[in-house]
């Protein structure tokens, strides 16, 4: 007892009832919001210039369907042959050996200090440079191949080159940061043990980096998708090459390019579902950064916008 | 089992060993203490080649760790070979360096596996029985984040046990655990020591110097100032480096 005389009870703490920080702003600005967003669709769909039925019915046009398809294949071509040119050079970037890591810091230098579209165009006009391309057996005047450049240059080969390659130089310095967080104890750890360096790369290091090397790389699909629209330049019959096609004959300009748009979007949203779960796989091991279940994601925003 | 013939370190311009001579005998325990930036742990890195050496030969079980001599030159192993001398030294690292990624089984079975190609049965009955002898046999399935670190640091002693080693490395296997849990690794590393194992420990417990130690060695400045019995090194330092380490932390 406090000298002083007797002081009065404080409540027990149990019998407080917490209330969290009202947040009056939040109902404002959503309601804001939700109101010009409101106000920008009736007006976009009550202008007249685009007609819905025209939306409607070529979204699932053959041909439209076709070009999605290829675009799927060659966004995911290029992306897996990025991937796998990404580790060789972050590789090669972190070896001993000097003149490895010079020709990686070239190649990263020189594909992605030049813009997309301008490779995928000297890929296509690469039979200017060279007439033919042939395997010819050393000495004898055998050909195990042989064609024309311009026959074997196809649409396909040069987006395919264009995109991989370009996207290998941006892949490299994904990989190269994710190896590079690994803590060098891992590596110490796996040699004490007996483990070689490949082993010690393949089992310890690389899964590891991926924790942060998959987040960056499924932007980096994402990615992919929207900008193997380029390749139609080269005469790809990918989505917007097909969705041009159709709409330089019968001129529903906006109408197909609201189509595009839609596959465009359906395709990247498929790809971000995808990432969440791969992020979620390779967190394992590690108490902080998993991340949460949508139905965990969905209840946090909610319960934060009514507080 | 180890010994070490006037090995020289440098690192750039310092020079962090400067000519080590020291023996462990099969079965025995060494401790090595000493102030930080001795070379205690550079000595221990070298121990399995961890670390290069720029003089001076290291041996483990008649074996010359690193290199390979040729006339009066010693060439340094290829990393495959010194990968195999490595396989037979376990180390204990004073941050565990688990790996984060596996559980506790996996890391144990990892090196089995994949440097001796045992089979998978066979290598997790065996992870398994290591386990319990560290007293985690139910913590198999955890991921290392969700253990202690004082049973993260008795895993990583199951998972160097793993490869039958014929001589076990400890670098401060103690330092980075909350004083409560450092008894449970002592234990478990006094248990090995009297299973007859034998163990380089750089440690600052000098409890555990005491009473498992055969030979203790006080280390300062990249040289060995004094070794001998640790009863007599404790009781009676000669050096005067010594005392007034042992003054500090004792």
């Amino acid at each position: 007892m406090e000298p002083g005389g007797p002081q009065p009870p404080a409540p027990a703490l149990r019998d407080v009832r917490t209330v969290p920080v009202r947040h009056a702003g939040r109902w404002v600005a959503a309601a804001a919001i939700l109101a010009l967003v409101g106000w920008l669709l009736s007006a976009a769909a009550t202008s007249g210039a685009i007609e819905g039925d025209v939306v409607r019915r070529y979204l699932f046009n053959h041909s439209i369907l076709e070009g999605v398809r290829n675009t799927l294949v060659i966004a995911v071509a290029a992306q897996v042959a990025g991937i796998v040119l990404g580790v060789v050079f972050a590789v090669m970037r972190l070896a001993a050996n000097p003149v490895l890591r010079v020709t990686s810091w070239v190649y990263v230098w020189l594909f992605r200090g030049t813009p997309v579209l301008v490779q995928l165009i000297l890929w296509f006009s690469l039979p200017l440079v060279f007439a033919f391309v042939s395997i010819k057996l050393p000495f004898v005047d055998v050909y195990l191949y042989r064609a024309r450049m311009v026959d074997f240059m196809t649409p396909f080969k040069a987006a395919f080159l264009g995109l991989a390659l370009n996207e290998g130089a941006y892949m490299a310095e994904i990989v190269r940061a994710g190896i590079i967080s690994v803590d060098e104890g891992q590596v110490d750890a796996a040699k004490a043990l007996g483990m070689f360096p490949a082993l010690t790369l393949r089992r310890i290091v690389l899964p590891q980096a991926m924790r942060v090397i998959i987040p960056p790389t499924g932007n980096e699909f994402i990615s992919m998708l929207k900008t193997s629209s380029l390749a139609s330049v080269v005469l790809y019959s990918e989505l917007l090459r097909r969705t041009q096609d159709v709409y330089s004959a019968n001129l529903r300009i906006l109408e197909l390019l609201v189509v595009a748009s839609i596959w465009y979007l359906a395709l990247t949203s498929v790809a971000s579902v995808g990432q969440y779960f791969l992020e979620r796989r390779f967190a394992r091991g590690s108490a902080r950064n998993v991340p949460e279940t949508l139905l965990a994601r969905v209840r946090r925003n909610v319960t934060t916008v009514r507080q | 089992m180890v010994r070490a013939e006037g090995v020289r370190k440098r690192f750039g311009r310092t020079e962090v060993l400067r000519g080590i001579d020291l023996e462990v005998a099969t079965g025995e325990v060494m401790v090595i203490i000493g102030p930080s930036g001795s070379g205690k742990t550079t000595f221990l890195r070298c121990v399995n080649h961890l670390e290069p050496i720029d003089g001076g030969r290291l041996y483990v079980d008649g074996e010359l760790m690193g290199y390979r001599l040729k006339g009066d030159r010693a060439y340094e192993l290829r990393e495959r070979e010194a990968a195999r001398q490595r396989s037979a030294i376990g180390m204990v690292f004073q941050r565990f360096n688990l790996f984060p990624h596996l559980t506790a089984l996996d890391n144990v079975v990892e090196a089995p596996m994949r440097v001796r190609g045992e089979r998978r049965a066979t290598a997790k009955a065996r992870g398994l029985e290591l386990l319990e002898r560290v007293g985690l046999a139910a913590k198999a399935d955890r991921y290392p984040a969700q253990l202690s670190g004082g049973q993260q640091q008795r895993v990583a002693i199951a998972r160097a046990l793993a490869m039958e080693p014929k001589v076990m490395l400890f670098d401060e296997p103690t330092s980075a655990l909350d004083p409560e849990l450092v008894g449970d690794v002592l234990d478990a590393m006094k248990q090995l020591a009297a299973a007859g194992m034998t163990m380089v420990v750089v440690t600052h417990e000098i409890g555990f110097a005491r009473e498992v130690g055969d030979q203790l060695v006080f280390m300062d400045d990249g040289l060995v100032v004094e070794r001998g019995a640790p009863r007599d090194v404790l009781s009676a330092p000669r050096e005067a480096r010594t005392q007034a380490f042992l003054s500090r932390i004792l």
